[in-house]
């Protein structure tokens, strides 16, 4: 197998994600598409642990999963009270900081 | 070898394929579900390279815990689980130049380096005792750092969330 | 050597009393009982230190064969050899380092050292943590120093324990109280015995946390509070220092042991002189708000608002000798950083005996007999830091070791004097209580003749020793700092005179009947007054006992506790004994003495001197506003941050600037039309308006940018991203 292979594959999916988080209008999708990126990162980060021998690069992996939960439940939290204040969660409403 | 590498092309196949659906699907609950895909497929690729307990913390966190959290958010919302014309902005050709620059760069930089560089498949295997031994040795600090930004994401949720 | 190997028992039996007392005191024992546990504990502690004191001696007279440091003649040709790379094998370091290290000065010097070069006993239990390979260690170092403040602490804090059980009895918070005595007592005790820089860091924090509670004991009287805050914010700024210093120690030698730390410094002299300067004076700032050196000195003062026991610990053991006990360990820190032994004037000394001098001056100023006793202990403080700053080393420990006794009896003592005279410390409100409290009288004046330095009591021995220390120095003398020490041995004795005038002698002031203090009261302070005789013989010089045959006894403090591992290695050398100097140090203190006696007793000289004379009277209004330090703090620093200059302005301009103003302003204002209508709207106003609408049709343009909307932003961002990226492939 190619180094390369893994790492081209963790590319793509950071773009695509990438291009979820710029172009979709629901705030979860916007969430959704965070995660995407996140996971890029974390095959990234395993395949060098492994590519180099060292065990850091899963530790890190479970690092970057652990803040990807606490980012996920704060994000829906602040997703949830957009919901409530505005009754919308799409992201093209919110420009009260429009000059 | 070549089972790694025919099993390496269905996954990555059906992981890059729903992350596109993912972000292009007009239904949004779809669109979770292709994201359990995604994850699964990953998950499955950690097997592949050895990382078992990334794994399975991938299973259970990401689509035990993670993926409920988002169907709740989804529900909560009440956003519409229809088909609906305007899942994405009219901005998306910009999102796309965008993305497509960044993976275009990405990609290129990382052939240019890594050109075709073999996976070491002849490493040391780290089983879950040996990740557990460097997690409570080495990274016992950001470990416990990260507990208190669990805890704290915790409370923040709460309080963000609750109705008062 | 049991007891030296498992010191850290002796911090961990008043930590337990802590706990106990806390948490089962009130419900379990019953309020008023809860002192048994800690004068336990303390007494526990005390037979433990007695022996680890008896093993230390035991160590240095017949040193096992692994605690004798080889000694090594070696040259000036070790190069640079210590470089970046120990820290991480402690072990490797330990034994490389007491190879080296030997005495290539000592023999030079008159004096000279005859003990063998005895090795601290080092454990290190476990390591505590560790972290991206940084490992923090935790264990105890036990050297004569550590066993001598061992000692001083166990016996003050067990004398403190037994004479509070009359003093706040029937407090509110009785249990409270002996938790925190419990806990001060074990925090000071934890820090002695620090091995690593972190324990001295988290010793020096509980010390202060505990003296933050025991200050603020009667809380519900703001001064009491603010006195409290006080001496917690103060020790605050000293602590930023604290952290700064270790980091660079840290930074320079990548290691936390002391052991390692010193033994680096001492083995390579001159190597990484500029890093130990700027450790140096950082941890000096700390010293500066710990031990109350100026600038950082006030907050000990109005530390005076605890209960008078927690002030005796505080200025006698714990609290404030953690700052020259840091110096003191440490001490190849600030000995290389200071070119303690080529300068002859430092920042250290300069500090110490500045302060000796400040404090010295402001304890005329008091009518409050602790605060006169408070500034005594920063006069004598800065003396412990000028001490150790012209490089006497032992003679700044002694001195620690004599004050420790007779400033505790004097706290005491006046504790005793304030609660047989209506809780007051107002010295007016005294006088004429020799009759009526012997006991206490006697004790105080013991006390004072040793603070004052008065043959044959203990501060006499002590005081010689720092006076021809600065006299002699290393290789310089330190003449100012002479000067500095004479003077202040000179006010302390008037000093005390004068309290003990107006607390002892005269007609009594104040109201009621006074009393003398009930037998657990004065048998402490009579043990103190006995510590306060006998302290000095100690560390006696060498001639005073040849006559009758006891030279065997000389200078076992120098002996017993010198860490000579470390300063022989840096070239300390000890003065020969100096008849000429004791005796004017001597003549300096009886000429004090001379002084107040006849002014007060005789009513000789200048009385009324303040009414009359105008300087006379500015020099004491100085004096008694403190030199004006506490309105520099609060009314300068504090306010500028606070209103930024708002309120000096406003006066400024209303008194000042408005009259000069408006005359200016109307001839200014007839030149203006002239401007404004030629040159201001023809000529500047066209170019400005240009200026505007480019401003205004480019601002138009870029508004759009500004959608308000996160994904515009994203986009930006990620495309700027993108770009960045392709320009680095390009380019690199």
């Amino acid at each position: 197998m190619l180094l390369n292979q893994f790492l081209i594959l963790g590319a793509v999916l950071f773009s695509v994600g990438v291009y979820g988080v710029l172009a979709r209008r629901n705030g979860v999708m916007v969430l959704m598409s965070i995660e995407l990126m996140l996971n890029a990162v974390n095959i990234n980060l395993v395949v060098f642990g492994v590519q180099h021998g060292v065990v850091s690069g899963q530790v890190f992996a479970l690092f970057v999963i652990a803040v990807a939960a606490a980012e996920v439940g704060v994000g829906l939290a602040i997703v949830l009270l957009l919901y409530r204040n505005r009754t919308s969660i799409d992201v093209e409403d919110f420009d009260l900081m429009r000059g | 070898m070549v089972a790694q590498n025919i099993f390496f092309g269905i996954i990555s196949a059906i992981v890059v394929i729903s992350a596109v659906r993912m972000v292009t699907t007009r239904n949004i609950v779809h669109a979770a579900l292709y994201l359990v895909a995604v994850l699964a497929g990953l998950g499955a690729l950690y097997v592949l390279l050895t990382a078992e307990f990334i794994a399975t913390t991938q299973v259970l966190v990401y689509i035990g815990a993670v993926m409920v959290l988002f169907l709740f958010g989804i529900m909560l919302t009440k956003a519409p689980l229809g088909n609906v014309m305007e899942m994405t902005g009219k901005q998306w050709p910009i999102a796309i130049v965008v993305a497509a620059l960044l993976g275009g760069v990405t990609i290129y930089s990382l052939l240019n380096r890594f050109g075709s560089d073999r996976l070491v498949t002849d490493g040391p295997i780290y089983r879950t005792a040996d990740v557990s031994d460097e997690v409570f040795s080495t990274y016992i600090v950001p470990f416990e750092a990260v507990s208190v930004l669990l805890l704290a994401a915790l409370i923040g949720a709460i309080v963000l969330a609750r109705k008062d | 050597m049991w007891m030296l190997e498992n010191a850290f028992l002796i911090p961990l039996i008043p930590a337990i009393s802590f706990v106990v007392i806390l948490f089962f005191g009130k419900r379990f024992i019953g309020a008023d009982r809860v002192h048994v546990v800690g004068i336990t504990a303390l007494g526990l502690v005390w037979v433990l230190s007695a022996v680890a004191a008896f093993q230390w001696t035991q160590r240095v007279e017949n040193p096992p064969p692994d605690a004798i440091v080889q000694v090594q003649h070696h040259g000036d040709d070790h190069g640079d050899d210590h470089g970046d790379d120990h820290g991480d094998d402690h072990g490797d370091d330990h034994a490389a380092a007491s190879g080296h290290s030997g005495d290539g000065h000592g023999d030079g010097h008159g004096g000279g050292h005859s003990s063998p070069l005895i090795r601290p006993v080092i454990s290190t239990f476990s390591d505590w943590w560790s972290n991206a390979g940084v490992t923090f260690a935790v264990g105890t170092f036990v050297d004569g120093q550590t066993v001598l403040l061992l000692m001083v602490v166990a016996s003050i804090s067990l004398l403190v324990h037994i004479y509070s059980t009359e003093y706040v009895k029937g407090d509110r918070r009785y249990v409270h109280y002996y938790a925190f005595l419990s806990l001060f007592t074990a925090a000071m005790l934890f820090f002695v015995m620090a091995q690593n820089i972190i324990q001295l860091i988290v010793g020096w924090e509980l010390v202060g946390v505990c003296s933050f509670a025991l200050i603020g004991h009667w809380w519900e009287e703001k001064p009491n509070t603010d006195a409290a805050l006080k001496a917690f914010l103060t020790n605050r700024v000293g602590d930023v220092g604290l952290l700064v210093g270790m980091i660079v120690l840290w930074g320079t030698f990548k290691t936390f042991d002391i052991d390692v730390i010193n033994t680096l410094i001492s083995t390579n002299p001159g190597a990484h002189h500029f890093a130990l300067l700027v450790a140096a004076c950082c941890l000096m700032a700390a010293v500066a708000s710990k031990s109350g050196q100026f600038p950082l000195h006030t907050w000990l003062p109005d530390a005076m608002a605890g209960p008078t026991p927690v002030s005796a610990l505080i200025h006698a053991a714990t609290m404030v000798v953690a700052g020259v006990y840091m110096i003191a360990r440490l001490y190849p820190v600030f000995y290389e950083g200071f070119s303690i032994g080529t300068s002859s004037i430092n920042l250290m000394a300069f500090i110490g005996g500045f302060t000796a001098l400040i404090g010295a001056g402001l304890a005329f100023a008091q009518w409050d007999i602790k605060k006169v006793l408070a500034y005594s202990t920063v006069s004598q403080l800065g003396y412990m830091v000028m001490a150790l700053g012209v490089g006497a080393w032992t003679a700044a420990i002694f001195h620690l070791f004599t004050h420790a006794f007779f400033k505790a009896c004097l706290f005491l003592g006046a504790g005793s004097v304030s609660h047989a005279a209506h809780h007051t410390f107002d010295m007016r409100k005294m006088g004429g209580l020799r009759k009526d409290m012997p006991h206490t009288y006697r004790t105080f004046v013991i006390s004072s003749l040793a603070l004052a330095g008065i043959f044959p009591f203990a501060g006499f021995w002590s005081k010689d020793e720092i006076l021809l220390g600065s006299l002699v120095g290393q290789e310089n003398g330190y003449p100012l700092m002479l000067i500095f020490g004479c003077a202040v041995a000179l006010m302390t004795a008037a000093y005390m005179t004068r309290v003990i005038w107006y607390t002892f002698h005269g007609e009594y002031r104040g109201h009621g009947h006074p009393h003398e203090s009930p037998k657990v009261m004065t048998v402490p302070l009579w043990i103190l007054a006995g510590m306060a005789v006998l302290a000095g013989a100690f560390n006696l010089p060498g001639p005073v006992l040849e006559p009758i045959g006891l030279e065997g006894l000389a200078h076992r403090i120098q002996t017993y506790a010198e860490p000579s591992v470390y300063l022989n290695g840096l070239g300390l050398s000890h003065p020969d004994p100096s008849l000429n100097m004791a005796l004017v140090g001597l003549a300096l203190a009886l000429s004090g003495i001379l002084i107040t006696y006849l002014y007060y007793w005789r009513r000789l000289g200048l009385h009324g001197l303040t009414e009359r004379n105008r300087y006379a009277r500015r020099g004491y209004t100085i004096l008694e506003n403190k030199y004006y330090l506490d309105h520099l703090y609060n009314d300068v620093v504090v306010e500028t941050v606070k209103r930024p200059l708002a309120k000096w302005a406003n006066r400024f301009n209303q008194n000042v600037l408005d009259r000069t103003v408006n005359t200016a302003g109307e001839t200014a204002r007839d030149v203006g039309r002239w401007v404004y209508k030629w040159i201001d709207q023809g000529a500047i106003d066209g170019s400005v308006n240009a200026a505007a609408r480019g401003a205004d049709s480019s601002g138009e343009g870029l508004r759009s940018i500004q959608s308000g909307k996160v994904q515009n932003y994203g986009q930006l961002l990620f495309g700027a991203a993108a770009v960045l990226a392709i320009v680095f492939v390009i380019v690199v």
